[in-house]
Order: structure tokens, then C-alpha cells, then sequence
């Protein structure tokens, strides 16, 4: 099997390229529809495969060299760059002109100049963290892109003012889902850079797709904070390549973290900015105005994880640094103040904007800390994280598309409007914070791992954890309450939305079941390779796991005994209740009940933390930089 | 071993926790310069309870608070199983997380106001009772509770801020003033009964018999502190219990935004204060 790697890794990357091109090339879109849902499960299938390889604690190295590759990438970049720099320049963003106009005068004075002479033996490679990696790409990737065929026919019957470019948004999908998986087993740093940019590209124009305004504003927030943390990357590499004359990571990672302290600290930058940690988490809340699928596949499955990917190879030279500690102060902070945040929006996405950023502090401080036990926590996180997100983002697509609204505060009696999508959503959100489920068991091995690196850092730790359980929960509750009689809304769900959340609500569920196999068979040898020690949690507590689990799932069938032996009656109203079960008769008139969910906005107010949130962030990355990297 | 205190656990917690809750009344009564009911009268009470007509406006809400009662007494019995202390308190919220969705499916504007504020009262708790966990870790080096109880010293002389801590929250668990939010047993309850106005006959009996398990279980948690000694361990636990009765008489109940600052406020100064010095000694 090991034979084929090369073969495999080929077909992942370029595989989505040629379905994203057939959707872009209208000529093809005939082709595109016939293909989609095959080219779809193809990938999901080849991407299992990588488990077929058998990778233990090594990873497979894979030359890749082909002459017209290098130039191939630099037109590329220069012909996208020259397309930036011109939407940039119509909108005089200058920010944006001047950053993308150093980065591309840097890249080419490196590549004809210095790096000429960089010579990088194997420049692709996979392991068991790019496996998982590319697991999550290439299914719940997939699932999502499912996804949006369906939501986009029903998105542009519902937008009418939205110009119909459909063939660029799915071949954009696509493109992206390529250049996830370049990100992912790219072992050359220049290759790494170049797909890195690709997904910011992907990333900039999916956000503004809907061309208003706010949009538009916002795709160039995001190119803004995106392209700065490319900057610092090319610059990370250039550091490299003349201090250590190497480009490959895998030599990077090999080298005493005291050593290439400036390099790790400017590649952790662009990943603390791809992330959306604090300062720069403010690009990613605006990214919601994208239609869902990008929001569920870029801004919080896959891309932003590409951010902590980076940062979690470095971990092992973060550990015990300076430069880790400041790393890990962003993610803390962020992860408080991301939690925090939730307690006060009502709107759905924005909730689940901020849980993202919020979950990928905490995935960054794992990073920072760069234990053994942390590490393994991290990408603990990043599987559960990516799935349950995953999932809560396509529901609350599906619950905007047929209410309307995506306002939490809409979503009153959605268990009996939508029922199904109304169960998968409370999977998700079970999933996102409630014991047995993923996002817990990830959040107890962080708290072991930081209580044994530092108990301080915890104690910070169980009052984000607190708040996540107070804004989850309250959702949840919305969900269920029924104040008045409602009709089945779901009908209209196209069954490509039904089979990619169908499939992720499982997957949530499952995966909490076999985390023990996935932690034994993938976490394990990864972190016991580099660090030659892994997590244990003791067999008798993964037993009571499971107990939690079977009784967590046997609830559902409580409701077979649905309204035995109670005797239905009004909700106590201080007043006569009058028509059907909600309304009382008031001094005048017959009123309805009216239920409003706490947001304690003097508390926990938006804007207020936020302020705080980048004051802070600002001062932690300066550290970083001044007294970590130097 | 520890079959038997389970076992013993479970038939035992509720009796130990009724007769506690017979005990507070007539304390409470006491302090109020009543006589009060029997002992025994919260048995009578509970066994009434089942035999009336259970009404409910949502047929489901009864199912999540019976399963609120089964993760409770799963909870205990985790703890009683000598199991790990960070697992159960993850297992006490899952099971308070039942009760707060029953509170929410009930439908009605007061039991949904009651089960919010039971939700702030675990965004509350919940810091304090996690500083427990870390706190007991640091010391004996083990979250089992085998462990913890078997360690040799006294963990109060260690842990004297993250005990504090925890007392300052257990008005929450024990539903009483000033922390009686979200349901109270006094009559004097601004939200008719808060998050249980909607639940009556069976529902209600079972609410008030987890909550003799949960008693019985934090009284346990108090346990912990004082474990190298039995005797004091069990005399503090009851004039922790018994000050509980006082705190509720002599306090008037506090509107939300001071229980979650007051809460956190403490729990971070006395806990982390606690904690930074654990880890200062090394």
C-alpha cells in the first residue's frame, strides 16, 4: 500500500481541482451536475483510504519533483496577486495594495534571487496528523460541498437581488477543498505558502460573493488580516532559508526550537491570523455574511484549522519557551473572551463565529503549552471541533432557508416546525459541550494537560468552560419550548442538505463512541513519535465515558412512553388562559405568551470585550514577536 | 468494597437525604420561632406526591426530569464508586443540564425564566466546583476519589481558599438564600416556583428525591476536605449542612447579576489565590 502513497496524495490534490473546474467552465456544468454526488463520494472514499497506508509513528516522504512545477506556482501567484492588487486598487484599499504588492516583490526577488538555490528533497509528505487532516477535509469537506449544491439553488430563490455565479462558487469549493489538502501534505514551505495563499484567495472571494456592500467590505477585512499573516509566512521562510538554509518543514521541525526561534514565531503569526485569534478574530465574525456552506467549510471546519495545523507542528519547539507562553496567552484570552461573546448574540451564526474562534484559542494554547498531553488534546479538538461545527453550521443554514431567520431568538417551537433538523441541531450542540460528547472529552484532556503544565492556566480555563455551558444551553432550551401551535416547515430540504447533516449528526455521535480507537490508532503514535510519551486516560474512565454515552443515547427512547400517565394542562399565566394553550386574556385584549431567552448584554457585551480582546491580543503578538522570537 | 458503598449508596442517599431535609425544616422552623413538621414529614410529602395526578402543559417535560433523576444518582454513584472527580462533575452537569431543558420544555414563561436562572446558577457554580477538583489534584496528585480520600493529611489545612470557595456556592446547590434563583422551597418565590411552577404529582416527587441525592453527594464533596479523620469529616459536613439553614434565614435573595459576580469573584480570588500558592509550594 505504501507503494501508492505518491498516487494518493496526487489524486487528493489535484482530484477536487478537476471537479472544481468543470463547475467553473459553464460549457462543462452539465458535465459538473453529472458528476458531483460520484466525484463527491469518490473523494470521501480515497480519503478514508489514507488509512489504508498503515502510517505509524513515521511519515512517508514523497519527492514530487517535476521541472515546471516552481514556475508553474510563481505565475500563479503573480497573476493572482495582479487580480488582488487590482480590486484592490479600484476600491483603494491601500492596505491591502501595499501588502499584497510587498508580499509579491518579496516572493519574486526570493525566488530569483537567494532561494534559487533552495533545494527541498521531499516536497510532499504525510503523517498521522496530515491523515486526520485529511480526513476532515475529505469527508466533512465533502459533505459540505454536498451540501451547498442543494442550498444553493434554494439560496438564489430566496436572493433574488444576489447575482447567480453559482459555477464560481462550487468550483471554488472545489479549489479550495485542493488547496486543503496542499496545506496539508505539503512538506516544501514554498508549496505550503502557495496553497496557503490559495485558500485565502478561495476565502476573500466566497465571502464577498453576495457583492453588497457589506460584503464586499468585509471579503477585504478578511484579505487584510489573511494576506499579513502571508507576509510574515514568506518573511518566516526567507528567515529560515538564510539563517538555517533549508525550506522544508520537516527540517524546521527537526532543528532545537531555540534555534529558529524568528522563523517559528513568524509562521505562528500567520497561523494566530488564518485562526482568527485576538487581534484579528474580527475578520472572521464579518466572514459570516457568506452564504453557509462557506461559513461551515472554510470559517470553521477546515481553513481555520489550516492556521492551527501549522501552529501544532511546531509545538514541540513552543514547548518551554517564551515564545510558546505568548503563544498560548493569544489562544487563552481568545478562547475567554470568544466564550464570553457567545453569551450575548442572539444571532446564530455569529454564535457559532465566535465558539470557533473561542475553540481554536483553546486549540492554540494546546499548541503554546506544547506538552505531550496538550498536543494530543489539541488535535483531539480539532477532529470533534471540525464534525460538530460541521454539523451546526449546515442546520442552522437549513433552519435560515425555510424560517427565514437564523436569530436564536426565532427558533421557538423549531422542534415541532423542523423536527429532524431540530434533533440534529441539539446533536450539535450536545456535541459542542455536554458530557459524553467530543468537545468535552477534548476539553478535559486540555484542563488535564494544563493543570499538569500550569493549574493558573486552568483555573482561567473553568470560566470560559463555564460560560460555553450557560450559552449552549440556553439555545438548546429555545429549541424545545412550544408556545403555540405550529405547522412541519422541513418539507422544502433538498436530499443533498439531508444526507451531508444526516451524516455529520452520526458521525458526532460515533466518533464519540470509537474516540478511544481514533486516539489509539491516529493521536497516539503521532504524539508518542515526537514525543515519546502519549496520554493516558485510565480504561475504567473511558468505560464511564461510554456508560454516559449509551445512557445519553438511550433518552431518545424515553419518549416512547410519550404522555402516559400525565394529564395535559395550561401553562400557568397569572391570568385566564383563553384560546389555544399559550394566550391569557389580558386587561383589554387576548394576549400570546411571549418567551425571550437572557443575553446579559451589560455583562458580557459584544463590543466591550472585544476592545479588551484586541488590546490584549496586540500585546501578546508584540510579546511574542519582541521577547519570544528574539 | 466499593460495591457495597454503592450499593449502600444508593438506597441509603435518599433516607440520609430526606431526614436531612426533615431536619432543615424543623431547624428553619426553629429559627423562625415555629414548632415546624415532623422529621420524617418530607417522606409524607414525597409519598403524597406520587400519588397525585402528575399535569404537565409539554407531555415530554416529565421525560427529561426523570432522566435528570437517573444522571443524578449516576452522579453519586460515580463519587461513591471512588471514580474521577473531574468525570463526575461533568456527569453533575449533564445531569443539571436535564433539569434545565425540562425547565425550558415546560412552556411556560415562569419555568422558562426558572430554568435560565438554574443555568446561571451553574455558569456559577461551576468555576468553584472545578477548583475543587484542581485544588484536590494538586495535592494528591490523583483525581480518584479512592485516592483522594485515602491521602494522609487533612486537605482542608492545604486548600482552606478553594474550600471557601466552595462553600460561598453551596446556597446554589442547596437551594437556599441568597442563592435560590431559580427555585425555592420558601413560599416566598418572586417567579410563582420558578423553574418547577409547571411540575406537579410524580415529576415534583422526583425532583425533590434527586435532590436528597445531590445533598447527600455534595455534603460528600465537604467530606473530602476533612477525609483523613472520619469523625471530623462527618461533624463538619453536618454543621456545614446546618450553617446552610442559617445562611438561608439570615440572607435575602440576590438578583443574578450579583450571584455570577459574587461567585466568580470568589471563586477566582480565593480559589486562584489558593491555587498560586499550591503551586508556589511546589
Amino acid at each position: 500500500m505504501q507503494n501508492h502513497v505518491p498516487f494518493l496524495l496526487y489524486f487528493l490534490m489535484l482530484f477536487p481541482l478537476l471537479i472544481g473546474a468543470l463547475a467553473l467552465v459553464n460549457r462543462w456544468s452539465s458535465l459538473f451536475k453529472k458528476f458531483i454526488y460520484p466525484g463527491v463520494i469518490v473523494l470521501i472514499v480515497v480519503s478514508i483510504g489514507l488509512l489504508a497506508i498503515g502510517l505509524k509513528g513515521s511519515p512517508i516522504f514523497v519527492p514530487a519533483h517535476f521541472s515546471w512545477i516552481e514556475p508553474f506556482m510563481l505565475i500563479i501567484e503573480v497573476l493572482l496577486a495582479a487580480y488582488i492588487l487590482f480590486l484592490a486598487l479600484r476600491r483603494k484599499d491601500m492596505i491591502v495594495s501595499i501588502l499584497i504588492a510587498v508580499q509579491t516583490g518579496l516572493l519574486l526577488w526570493f525566488h530569483f534571487g537567494a532561494g534559487h538555490s533552495a533545494h527541498v528533497e521531499n516536497n510532499l509528505f504525510i503523517d498521522l496528523f496530515s491523515v486526520i487532516m485529511g480526513l476532515i477535509i475529505g469527508v466533512i469537506g465533502s459533505l459540505i460541498a454536498m451540501y451547498a449544491v442543494g442550498y444553493m439553488e434554494d439560496f438564489h430563490a430566496h436572493h433574488e437581488e444576489v447575482k447567480d455565479r453559482r459555477p464560481l462558487f462550487l468550483g471554488l469549493i472545489f479549489i479550495f477543498l485542493s488547496a486543503m489538502f496542499g496545506v496539508c501534505f505539503s512538506n516544501n514551505l514554498m508549496w505550503l505558502l502557495f496553497f496557503w495563499e490559495i485558500t485565502t484567495v478561495c476565502s476573500f472571494i466566497l465571502i464577498g460573493y453576495k457583492q453588497d456592500d457589506q460584503s464586499i467590505a468585509n471579503s477585504f477585512l478578511a484579505l487584510r488580516w489573511n494576506l499579513l499573516g502571508g507576509l510574515a509566512f514568506l518573511i518566516g521562510i526567507i528567515v529560515l532559508f538564510k539563517t538555517h538554509h533549508t525550506i522544508a518543514l520537516n527540517e524546521m521541525m527537526s532543528l532545537p526550537g531555540t534555534l529558529v526561534l524568528l522563523p517559528v514565531a513568524l509562521l505562528c503569526f500567520a497561523g494566530l491570523t488564518k485562526s482568527a485569534q485576538l487581534p484579528c478574530s474580527s475578520w472572521l465574525v464579518g466572514a459570516m455574511v457568506a452564504p453557509t456552506p462557506v461559513s461551515a467549510l472554510l470559517h470553521s471546519s477546515t481553513m481555520v484549522k489550516a492556521g492551527v495545523y501549522l501552529v501544532l507542528r511546531f509545538a514541540h519547539q513552543l514547548q518551554g519557551t517564551t515564545l510558546g507562553l505568548f503563544v498560548a496567552m493569544v489562544g487563552l484570552i481568545t478562547f475567554l473572551i470568544g466564550s464570553f461573546i457567545c453569551i450575548s448574540q442572539n444571532d446564530a451564526k455569529k454564535i457559532l463565529a465566535y465558539s470557533t474562534i473561542a475553540n481554536l484559542g483553546l486549540i492554540i494554547l494546546c499548541a503554546g503549552v506544547g506538552t505531550y498531553e496538550a498536543v494530543w488534546a489539541g488535535i483531539l479538538l480539532i477532529i470533534f471541533h471540525a464534525v460538530a461545527k460541521g454539523l451546526l453550521f449546515l442546520c442552522v443554514g437549513g433552519i435560515e432557508h425555510e424560517t427565514g431567520s437564523r436569530q436564536v431568538e426565532d427558533m421557538t417551537g423549531l422542534i415541532v416546525r423542523m423536527p429532524k433538523v431540530s434533533v440534529m441541531l441539539q446533536i450539535g450542540i450536545a456535541g459542542m459541550f455536554l458530557a459524553p460528547f467530543g468537545m468535552l472529552i477534548s476539553k478535559w484532556a486540555v484542563l488535564r494537560a494544563m493543570i499538569d503544565f500550569s493549574p493558573f492556566s486552568a483555573v482561567f480555563l473553568i470560566f470560559g468552560s463555564a460560560a460555553t455551558l450557560f450559552f449552549w444551553v440556553k439555545w438548546l432550551g429555545k429549541v424545545l419550548i412550544v408556545d403555540k401551535p405550529y405547522e412541519n416547515i422541513e418539507k422544502g430540504i433538498p436530499t443533498g442538505q439531508w444526507i451531508a447533516m444526516g451524516t455529520l449528526s452520526v458521525l458526532t455521535v460515533f466518533i464519540c463512541g470509537f474516540f478511544a480507537w481514533v486516539a489509539h490508532n491516529l493521536i497516539d503514535p503521532y504524539v508518542a513519535a515526537i514525543y515519546g510519551n502519549v496520554m493516558v486516560l485510565s480504561k475504567g474512565n473511558i468505560v464511564i465515558m461510554g456508560i454516559m454515552l449509551l445512557m445519553v443515547c438511550l433518552f431518545p427512547l424515553t419518549f416512547l412512553d410519550y404522555g402516559s400517565g400525565v394529564k395535559l394542562s395550561d401553562p400557568y399565566l397569572a391570568g385566564a388562559n383563553v384560546g389555544h394553550k399559550g394566550q391569557y386574556q389580558a386587561a383589554l385584549e387576548v394576549k400570546d405568551m411571549e418567551m425571550k431567552n437572557y443575553y446579559l448584554n451589560d455583562y458580557f457585551n459584544e463590543e466591550r470585550l472585544m476592545y479588551l480582546g484586541v488590546i490584549l491580543g496586540v500585546l501578546f503578538v508584540l510579546g511574542l514577536f519582541v521577547l519570544g522570537g528574539a | 468494597m466499593s460495591i457495597k458503598i454503592l450499593l449502600s449508596y444508593l438506597v441509603l442517599a435518599p433516607i440520609v437525604g430526606g431526614l436531612l431535609a426533615g431536619l432543615d425544616r424543623r431547624v428553619t422552623a426553629r429559627m423562625q420561632n415555629r414548632i415546624g413538621p415532623p422529621i420524617l414529614q418530607p417522606f409524607y410529602d414525597v409519598l403524597k406526591l406520587f400519588k397525585k395526578e402528575t399535569l404537565v402543559v409539554r407531555p415530554s417535560q416529565t421525560l427529561y426530569i426523570e432522566f435528570f433523576f437517573v444522571l443524578t444518582v449516576f452522579t453519586g454513584a460515580l463519587f461513591f464508586a471512588g471514580g474521577d472527580l473531574l468525570l463526575i462533575i461533568f456527569a453533575l452537569t449533564l445531569a443539571g443540564v436535564f433539569f434545565v431543558l425540562g425547565g425550558f420544555k415546560a412552556s411556560s414563561p415562569y419555568s422558562v425564566i426558572g430554568a435560565h436562572r438554574e443555568a446561571l446558577q451553574m455558569m456559577s457554580y461551576e468555576p468553584a466546583l472545578m477548583m475543587v477538583a484542581v485544588g484536590m489534584y494538586m495535592v494528591t496528585k490523583s483525581f480518584q476519589i479512592t485516592d483522594i480520600i485515602h491521602y494522609p493529611k487533612s486537605l482542608i489545612m492545604v486548600l482552606p481558599g478553594v474550600f471557601l470557595a466552595f462553600f460561598f456556592i453551596l446556597p446554589i446547590k442547596f437551594r437556599k438564600s441568597p442563592f435560590d434563583l431559580s427555585t425555592s422551597h420558601h413560599a416566598h418565590q418572586e417567579l410563582v416556583k420558578g423553574i418547577t411552577t409547571e411540575f406537579s404529582g410524580k415529576t415534583l416527587a422526583i425532583i425533590e428525591m434527586a435532590h436528597w441525592y445531590e445533598n447527600v453527594f455534595v455534603l460528600a464533596i465537604v467530606y473530602l476536605f476533612f477525609a483523613s479523620n472520619v469523625w471530623v469529616g462527618l461533624s463538619v459536613s453536618l454543621l456545614v449542612f446546618l450553617s446552610q439553614m442559617l445562611i438561608d434565614n439570615a440572607t435575602a435573595r440576590v438578583r443574578w447579576q450579583a450571584l455570577v459576580a459574587s461567585s466568580w469573584l470568589v471563586a477566582l480570588v480565593l480559589g486562584g489565590a489558593n491555587i498560586i500558592y499550591l503551586m508556589i509550594r511546589g
